[in-house]
């Protein structure tokens, strides 16, 4: 079970408190009904499904019930950090490099 | 390829087991190929074999990254049956049923099919009215579905609880009798050496990192931890990484992987007949002939490639599980692991061309492909061939995400898997 920190309630709880809400930051077309079907099909279905970095809406639904973003690593699992909604995506270089990537390949090599 | 048989095994017997030979040749890659197929699961090396025996297409190359079924081949519960609700979705899963009652002799390799039945339980009216719509709509196709009152239910598989005070009451399953289980790991295997036996190539430890196009946009190859190996046609059978695949095509798909988990209990004397299914509380179970209990899990919330998933997934199976056969109580749990299934909107597979001249794709079959393994194979080689569909694949294409013809076994709700 995932431990996600809400930038709201500003504190680390459990999964089961959470609704995950696919990728983050992907707008809806302002002019949904003038755009072609290949522009609809890319904003509605196609994700990047990557392996490693994604952005992340969650919900807090058992909590404060907000919506915010995170970015988390989907081979490791580990988050990098949960920011609020609104707020615009961070620049992996502010947090891949600030120790964060240490602790992930600790935490690898400790559970070998 | 030294032919299996009960006089083998006594031929084996008198002289120590020392003439048994290797089930599949493992050669260094060739420069080129007529046609690869990136991922040696089931799908994939079906794929190759049919490509070979039903093409006469025998310079195939299969590029597993890792071991020959050590993907969800070898990670799933094994549930087979065609009892979907689409006519898209019959075409494929009913044409695969009728192979696997014919495949160990097809493949002179025991896969262990055995029809022992697909129960499904129904416990509330809604779940009554989806499942005769479902057994109507297979009827009506010719796929065999029945209606059981909890009684016969009870009487199919005894250690059901049909009591009125059971927490998840049940008025009544549906039925397939010819679904049932097999063996994962003999279905690759099985493949792997009657491919191999035709002369396929099946590479493992190769991992494909790009797919290669030439000036006019058609493939010419891909990259991999061996190399370059040049190809005319390439299939991509790579179950939960199809996206990491493709996207080096420059081709975007819309699939989502995310982990599903099973667990297996400690071996027991053989006490559960059938394979049963609840998807109102999401459990199912069956008994391998080791008399291990097969249990699946959910899959998690959120994208992943970890191959592990969350323990409250799995507890819930178990509550379920406790609910409806409360015998199995004290059970102990041996195994757990988890698969990363690619999953698509309409919870349909992709079976198709792509914009990419020579790139096939056969993916998405997320938390259910395995009974769709030879049926599918079987097609996508069909595919890969000719360069168009086969007639029962023709409704699964990736552009049907652009053209809106989904689909929509999900919404269906029969049972995920
Ligand atoms: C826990 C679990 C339970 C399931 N239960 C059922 C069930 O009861 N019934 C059912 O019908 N289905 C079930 N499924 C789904 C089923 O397992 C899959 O849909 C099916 O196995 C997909 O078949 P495959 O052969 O294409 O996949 P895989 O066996 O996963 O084959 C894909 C292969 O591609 C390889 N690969 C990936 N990337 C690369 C690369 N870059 N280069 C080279 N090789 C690569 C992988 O290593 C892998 O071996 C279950 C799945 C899981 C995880
Ligand atoms: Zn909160």
């Amino acid at each position: 079970m995932l431990l996600i920190y809400c930038p709201y309630c500003e504190e680390e709880r459990n999964e089961l408190e959470f609704r995950n809400g696919g990728d983050a930051h992907i707008a809806r077309p302002t002019n949904i009904a003038d755009i072609t079907d290949e522009e609809f099909e890319e904003y509605f279905f196609i994700r990047q499904n990557p392996k490693g970095l994604i952005y992340e809406r969650w919900r807090h639904v058992h909590g404060c019930g907000k919506f915010f973003n995170a970015a988390r690593d989907t081979v490791s699992d580990r988050f990098y950090l949960s920011y609020k909604a609104g707020e615009p995506k961070p620049d992996p270089a502010t947090f891949l490099n600030n120790g964060n990537e240490s602790a992930l390949n600790k935490d690898k090599g400790a559970s070998k | 390829m030294r032919k299996y048989s009960v006089f083998a095994v006594v031929r084996e017997a008198m002289r120590g087991h020392k003439g048994w030979e290797a089930q599949w040749a493992s050669p260094e890659p060739r420069k080129e190929y007529d046609a690869i197929i990136i991922g040696g699961g089931g799908h994939g090396l079906g794929a190759a074999y049919y490509l070979a025996k039903e093409h006469g297409i025998t310079n195939v190359a299969v590029l597993e990254k890792g071991w020959i079924g050590g993907g969800n081949t070898g990670r799933n519960t094994t549930i087979i049956r065609s009892n979907y609700l689409y006519e898209e979705s019959m075409h494929i899963y009913e044409h695969s049923l009728k192979l696997w009652e014919n495949l160990s002799q097809d493949l002179n390799y025991n896969v262990m099919y055995s029809p022992r039945g697909v129960m499904m339980l129904s416990h509330n009216v809604h779940d009554q009215q989806s499942f005769k719509r479902h057994i109507n709509a297979n009827r009506l196709y010719g796929i065999d579905n029945e209606w059981l009152t909890p009684e016969q239910a009870k009487a199919y598989c005894p250690p059901l609880d049909i009591s009125k005070t059971a927490r998840y009451p049940i008025n009544g399953a549906a039925l397939q009798r010819r679904g049932g289980t097999a063996r994962h790991d003999a279905v690759a295997w099985g493949y792997a050496r009657a491919a191999s036996d035709r002369g396929v190539h099946i590479i493992q430890n190769c991992e494909v990192t790009a797919i290669r196009r030439g000036p006019d946009g058609r493939v010419v190859g891909v990259e991999t931890s061996k190399g370059f190996i040049g190809a005319k046609k390439i299939g991509v059978s790579a179950a939960g990484h199809t996206s990491v695949v493709m996207q080096t095509a420059d081709v975007r798909v819309p699939l989502q992987s995310q982990p599903l988990q099973a667990l297996v209990s400690e071996p027991l004397k053989p006490i559960f007949p059938c394979v049963v299914m609840s998807n109102s509380v999401h459990a199912y179970i069956s008994q391998s002939d080791k008399g291990e209990f097969v249990i699946g899990a959910g899959t998690d919330q959120y994208n992943s490639y970890s191959q592990t998933g969350g323990m409250q997934i799995i507890t819930h199976t178990l509550d379920a599980i406790c609910e409806l056969f409360p015998m199995f109580r004290r059970v102990k749990m041996m195994r757990q692991w988890g698969g990363i299934v690619d999953v698509t909107v309409d919870r349909s597979p992709i079976q198709g061309i792509t914009p990419v001249p020579g790139l096939f794709i056969n993916a998405g079959w997320g938390t259910g492909g395995f009974k769709a393994t030879p049926g599918s194979a079987h097609l996508f080689a069909h595919l890969i061939a000719k360069g168009e569909p086969h007639k029962f694949a023709a409704g699964l294409t990736l552009d049907r995400f652009r053209t809106g013809r989904l689909i929509d076994e999900a919404a269906a709700a029969a049972v995920a898997h």
